[in-house]
């Protein structure tokens, strides 16, 4: 069974809190999902399966579920892969729709990290002492920011990548973050401002590094009957694909991501190649997740990354792949430090023209969304999503 | 500027034979009794064939630096990263006893244990 074309993403919002001191993580999923139901033309009634990850609080969909008041939720999803599950979540809505089992998929996230004085890239942080790699490595220190310096590290080894090159790519994000209303760092930055940037860990600088932020966001999947009868601009599911990758039982490869597997799955359901690909929403949490990435779909070849990434190739308008129009989590938003979310987001606002005019790609047909989560310096999972405008 | 002090390693009733054999002294290496192949991080499942035929072989101790970062931001500074060992496999772990600057990608390194917080060793690697 393929799902594309299968299901439709109707309805988005994207939280605009930042810093959400007043409000709960339930709350702020509950105004994501009202946002979002709200774009869609529907109602809560109309909810029948409900998605979420790791950030939902208590039994995630029990607990939300019951806060929400859905009342006709038959299909449930609650996979967590970090910051990558939103974007499974919508191949998982897809295929269950496809399957007959709901028409109607509500996808919330939110967290509140800078509330809550979560010192999330610089402490060492485990997922509880009975996960069997930690033993091994927690007791080394390990953080967001040095992990994925060490796949940077490594990038340049194998390829000759720089500091300069993986820069090109905040600066694009701050290119477009400068048009969007909401996002926490609207500063145009240069090459020169992000390599003399603080090091925080070499050889990543802070301006390598991606927002924290408070907030949330949601989405609704429908089936095609749904779509078909609202009144909103409903994006077309086209292909999806999801892959763990890790650290090989010992045969160590930083230099690549689960794209490598994730994209291929999601080209070939949606019949298209990375050249058809007119946006891409391409996660963001450090510079070096979007070089590795990049290749990994093909956009580029393998260690080749740093030289398409510069000059602005980027940046929507100028460059060949516009991506993270919105600014992405290097300037706008990275709540509770996933942002799958957000990254689907920003690929249904391109296919239906509502991007912002200035960051707009013009005649978008087809988008792409990846999502990263855990970390590429040891476990992660990547997914992939390809959309496509209701005519694609 | 004193070196940051490593945590002690979260007990485990599946690793007590790794850590005491460190405590003596030595690294003990997992690998699969089945297929021969080394593996890291140690367990008592091997991850080729799933089997409990799990052998431990005492490493020799030597590799060379496959990536590393230092902790700017820390105070201690530390450096972590991952050693490719002669043996084959790829560990994560500390460089110790160094100046941080001086590490580059691919040095040869050897081990050196060092006393976490209380008392127990820990494998970790300084410039051979």
């Amino acid at each position: 069974m393929h799902t594309r074309g299968k299901a439709f993403i109707a309805g988005i919002f994207e939280h605009p809190t930042r810093k959400a001191v007043d409000k709960s993580v339930a709350q702020l999923h509950a105004e994501s999902a009202r946002g979002a139901l709200e774009d869609a033309g529907l109602s809560i009634e109309d909810v029948d399966a409900y998605y979420c990850a790791g950030d939902a609080p208590g039994l995630g969909p029990l607990s939300m579920i019951e806060y929400m008041g859905l009342k006709n939720v038959r299909h449930m999803d609650a996979t967590e892969v970090g910051g990558s599950s939103y974007v499974v979540h919508v191949g998982h809505a897809a295929q269950a729709i496809a399957a007959g089992k709901c028409k109607v998929a509500l996808i919330t996230l939110a967290g509140r990290p800078r509330a809550d004085g979560m010192a999330t890239g610089t402490a060492p942080r485990n997922y509880g002492d009975a996960s069997p790699d930690v033993p091994f490595e927690f007791i080394y220190g390990p953080t967001v920011v040095n992990m994925y310096a060490m796949a940077a590290r490594r990038h340049m080894h194998e390829f000759g990548t720089t500091s300069e090159q993986l820069a090109w790519i905040k600066v694009a994000a701050s290119q477009h973050a400068q048009h969007n209303e909401h996002a926490m760092l609207r500063n145009v930055v240069t090459v020169d401002d992000v390599v003399n940037s603080p090091l925080i860990a070499d050889p990543l600088h802070r301006l390598d590094c991606c927002v924290i932020s408070d907030g949330g966001g949601a989405f609704v999947v429908v089936a095609p009957e749904v779509a078909a009868s609202l009144e909103r601009d409903c994006v077309k599911v086209l292909g999806c694909g999801e892959a763990p990758k890790n650290l090989m039982s010992g045969q160590v490869d930083l230099t690549f991501t689960g794209a490598r597997w994730s994209g291929p799955q999601a080209f070939q359901e949606a019949g298209v190649a990375p050249g058809d690909i007119d946006y891409a929403s391409i996660y963001d949490s450090f510079t070096i997740t979007v070089l590795e990435t990049i290749e990994d779909l093909g956009f580029c070849e393998k260690g080749k990354g740093g030289a398409f990434v510069s000059d602005g190739n980027l940046i929507s308008g100028t460059g060949s792949l516009p991506f993270n129009t919105d600014g992405g989590g290097l300037c706008n938003n990275h709540p509770m430090n996933r942002g799958g979310l957000t990254k689907v987001l920003e690929a249904v606002r391109q296919l239906r023209g509502a991007a912002h005019p200035a960051v707009q790609v013009k005649d978008c047909r087809l988008a792409l969304a990846h999502g990263t989560g855990g970390s590429l310096g040891t476990r992660m999972g990547s997914s992939t999503t390809i959309l496509g405008r209701a005519d694609a | 500027m004193s070196a940051r002090k490593i945590p002690a390693p979260p007990a485990s009733v599946e690793n007590e034979d790794f850590w005491e054999a460190c405590n003596e002294g030595r690294l003990m290496l997992p690998r699969c009794g089945d297929t021969g192949q080394f593996f890291w991080y140690p367990r008592k499942i091997s991850p080729f064939t799933l089997s409990g035929n799990v052998e431990k072989v005492e490493a020799a101790g030597t590799g060379e630096i496959y990536s590393y970062s230092v902790m700017r931001r820390a105070d201690p500074q530390y450096a972590i990263g991952y050693v490719r060992l002669d043996e084959g496999i790829t560990m994560m772990t500390n460089f110790v006893d160094c100046d941080f600057d001086s590490l580059a990608v691919g040095m040869k390194v050897k081990l050196a244990f060092v006393e976490a917080e209380g008392g127990q060793k820990v494998p970790c690697f300084t410039p051979a």
